[in-house]
């Protein structure tokens, strides 16, 4: 251990960590706008300095390593008037409309300004042409307002390895963004939107829809329903003051009907559904493969989670025909919404507008991807991040904490607890593994608390193996079989996955998730996600499935009915009409 | 991102090389340092030295080659003022803003160089002949405000001169 002195207190820390964690270590908190957290230091916005004796000059704590009796000072005069004038420095060259910005209020360059006590605009210096870049379905990015903290930069390639943002040019005239001033949807970004999640002011932010939902909503020839993401429950009530962690399902539908939709459902309706398609997707290209002996594009990935589809479409076209053909949770919503019960309701489905509330931002891009037009419309008209739900909220002047639990409308508002682990790393495949295990031995699953233990938490590239046995006759070909499956969270990861998979390990079904912790990590989530705040989440998430009679995707009723009425079987014609897609290369 | 296709190059003897053959070399030394760390900068120095410039179908092949984002090479391509993406024209003019020119007019001239070239600092005419740069004292201060295009230096340049100046370069 180190032994250093942080303002006179003694602290032993592990050698060569640095003095920001050093000193987040002994409680002391030094301001930054360009860490983040588990990556490389940058040392980039200059925020975070220290006084360390002896040194020439102040020294950026997020990039200085400790060393044996090192004497730090994090909060004299000497220090709080250097980080002044670096929030001063970083304000001239600000767009600073906090105003009308949709940052004002949850801005750290506007809290840190404000805790330094930066009280006038001292230098009012030249700047960079602004330039704003809204050509994605998904994202805005603001060069105006962009502080160069490379904060998107360091997820965008570090954390999900895609590489569309990079620090260009230099000096004065630099910025951050794709090569040679390209717009974003002339690059291969894929709108997860975790550059808008840790962005520290309003550079890279969710393009709204909010003024179309209200629209909507005020039409009193449209019929508006809406569909909620599992992630939701467990991260709107943040907005509000509550714990992360904290479930607010009830609280949401009362939310939800207050701001007037006509009908308030649940994306886990058709996360069962998915379950149901996909689960089956899997056997039978095992069985194609096993009894057929057919050439089939094994391992299944997983192809809920549109920044992957959209990273797989870039970089790993090879692999297309081994995604699921399932559309996404949210896209079979809007394409049953449309027709099954548009039809149910006595409702002519041009009228019908199907909006969803999404941990993603990426969500925005995919219900406007030309593939999602099966009803005969586009399937989801519009997509609200789980923020632009909050705003909503606010707008309206609900007080959401004194609200009651209200429940879903039905059908279509019915969730088992297998489709609420969507939200989570690994839970799309314990969702599968409940299932299709069932299905297969016409057993459940033999695990404790139907909990796939290997494949929950964050680690980055998880693995399980599963031995079948005790098939029903007509899977007696799967009899033995040790499944194998791969689940990985961040899209960094998923390379890695990928690579393993080149590079001959076995797997019969994969799970990715774009973001890091799953859905519940999205880039559409209340701001700042940490892995501590992660974890909590996905607890949430488990409580919510714990607490539920129903827990297994094919027991629930509503997708009994559903098959019953409409979709006859899982993988039927109909079925195949308008739950199942088909992607493209977009390598070039 | 300029991206001009009727470029003639020429090796070192002055004969004509055809631009797929550069692509080739370029190629064949970029596989060469996939595994090299660090290897970006040296291949884009190679870059340049063979095409004059760094075309964007150059840094493409890198980018790809290399395993590195596109947004990189351009990153850093835009960090270094050795690199250039615009191409050089047959002639490159530099006119002198040293103390000396500049208090005797070298901004006027300067200024009606680019008009007339129609072009900024750092540009090429469209039809690649010529290219403008700012000169830093080339020790002729005697003859202020200078120019020199290529290897010859034109003394006392006024505005109204620019065109004879022009006009004797093919």
């Amino acid at each position: 251990m180190t032994t250093v002195y942080i303002n006179k207190h003694l602290v032993e820390v592990e050698p060569g960590c640095t003095i920001y964690e050093a000193a987040a270590k002994a409680g002391i908190k030094i301001p930054t706008l360009c860490h983040v957290e588990n990556q490389h230091p940058k040392g980039a916005c200059r925020v975070c300095m220290v006084d360390v004796e002896g040194a020439k000059a102040m020294v950026a704590s997020c990039t200085t390593p400790v060393s044996e009796g090192m004497k730090i000072t994090t909060n004299s005069k000497n220090v709080r008037e250097a980080r002044k004038f670096v929030v001063e420095l970083l304000l001239s060259e600000h767009c600073g409309e906090c105003k009308t910005c949709v940052r004002n209020n949850d801005c750290e360059l506007q809290s840190l300004a404000l805790e330094l006590g930066v009280m006038d605009i001292t230098y009012e210096g030249e700047r960079l042409k602004r330039f704003i870049d809204d050509s994605t379905p998904a994202l805005v990015r603001d060069s105006g307002k962009c502080i160069k903290c490379r904060r998107c930069m360091t997820v965008c390639n570090e954390m999900q390895g895609v590489g569309s943002l990079f620090a260009q040019g230099r000096g004065f005239e630099s910025k951050v963004g794709p090569a040679f001033d390209q717009h974003l949807d002339g690059v291969t970004c894929v709108q997860c939107g975790q550059c808008a999640a840790v962005c520290p002011v309003g550079a890279i932010t969710e393009k709204e829809h909010i003024d179309f939902v209200w629209d909507a909503i005020e039409d009193p020839t449209k019929f508006v329903v809406v569909q909620t993401a599992p992630a939701i429950r467990a991260a709107l009530g943040e907005c509000f003051g509550y714990e992360p962690g904290t479930l607010v399902t009830g609280k949401m539908v009362s939310a939800l009907r207050l701001l007037g939709f006509d009908r308030v459902f649940d994306t886990n309706f058709t996360a069962d559904l998915t379950i149901m398609e996909e689960g089956t997707e899997l056997l039978l290209r095992l069985k194609k493969a096993l009894v057929d002996k057919q050439q089939v594009s094994l391992p299944q990935f997983t192809s809920c989670s549109p920044g992957w589809i959209k990273y797989a479409e870039y970089f790993y076209p090879e692999i297309l025909d081994n995604i699921s053909s399932c559309k996404s949770p949210q896209q079979m919503f809007g394409a049953v919404a449309k027709t099954y019960y548009a039809k149910k309701a006595g409702v002519n489905p041009k009228d019908v507008v199907v909006v969803s509330v999404m941990p993603c931002t990426a969500k925005k891009f995919e219900a406007q991807r030309p593939e999602m037009n099966d009803s005969g419309f586009q399937d989801v008209d519009y997509v609200l991040t789980t923020r632009e739900l909050a705003r909503m909220i606010k707008q309206t002047g609900i007080d959401f904490k004194a609200l009651t639990d209200d429940v879903m409308d039905s059908p279509m508002g019915s969730g088992s607890g297998a489709a609420d682990i969507f939200a989570n790393t690994g839970g799309v495949m314990e969702a599968a593994i409940r299932t299709a295990y069932e299905i297969v031995t016409g057993r459940e699953l033999p695990l404790d608390n139907l909990h796939l233990q290997p494949v929950i938490g964050l680690e980055g590239v998880k693995k399980a193996s599963l031995k079948i046995e005790g098939c029903m006759p007509e899977w007696n070909f799967l009899e033995g079989v040790e499944l194998k499956v791969g689940v990985a969270h961040g899209l960094g990861n998923a390379r890695k996955i990928i690579e393993a998979m080149r590079g001959g390990e076995e797997f019969h079904f994969i799970e990715i998730m774009t973001c890091p912790g799953g859905c519940i990590g999205g880039g559409g989530q209340p701001r700042f996600t940490t892995n501590e705040i992660r974890q909590k989440r996905i607890q949430a998430i488990y409580k919510e499935d714990e607490g539920k009679q129903l827990r297994k995707s094919h027991t629930n009723p509503e997708v009994q009915q559903i098959y019953e009425e409409f979709l006859e079987k899982p993988y039927s014609h109909i079925a195949h009409e308008l739950l199942h897609t088909k992607y493209n290369s977009r390598f070039s | 991102m300029t991206n001009q296709s009727n470029v003639e190059y020429q090796d070192c003897k002055g004969n004509q090389i055809h631009e797929d053959e550069l692509y080739d070399r370029l190629s064949i030394i970029v596989k060469s340092q996939r595994t090299v760390p660090g290897a970006l900068i040296p291949v884009l120095q190679t870059a340049q030295n063979l095409f004059g410039y760094l075309p964007e179908k150059a840094l493409r092949l890198i980018s790809r080659e290399l395993k590195l984002p596109y947004s990189e090479v351009a990153g850093v391509v835009g960090f270094y003022s050795y690199f250039s993406t615009i191409p050089k024209g047959k002639h490159t003019i530099r006119v002198c803003l040293g103390t000396a020119c500049y208090v005797r007019g070298g901004q006027d001239v300067l200024k009606a160089m680019s008009k007339e070239l129609e072009i900024s600092v750092g540009g090429t005419t469209q039809d690649r002949k010529f290219s403008l740069e700012v000169g830093r004292c080339f020790g002729a201060c005697g003859l202020a405000p200078v120019v020199m295009v290529d290897d010859e230096t034109f003394q006392r340049v006024s505005p109204s001169k620019i065109n004879d100046i022009l006009n004797s370069f093919e």
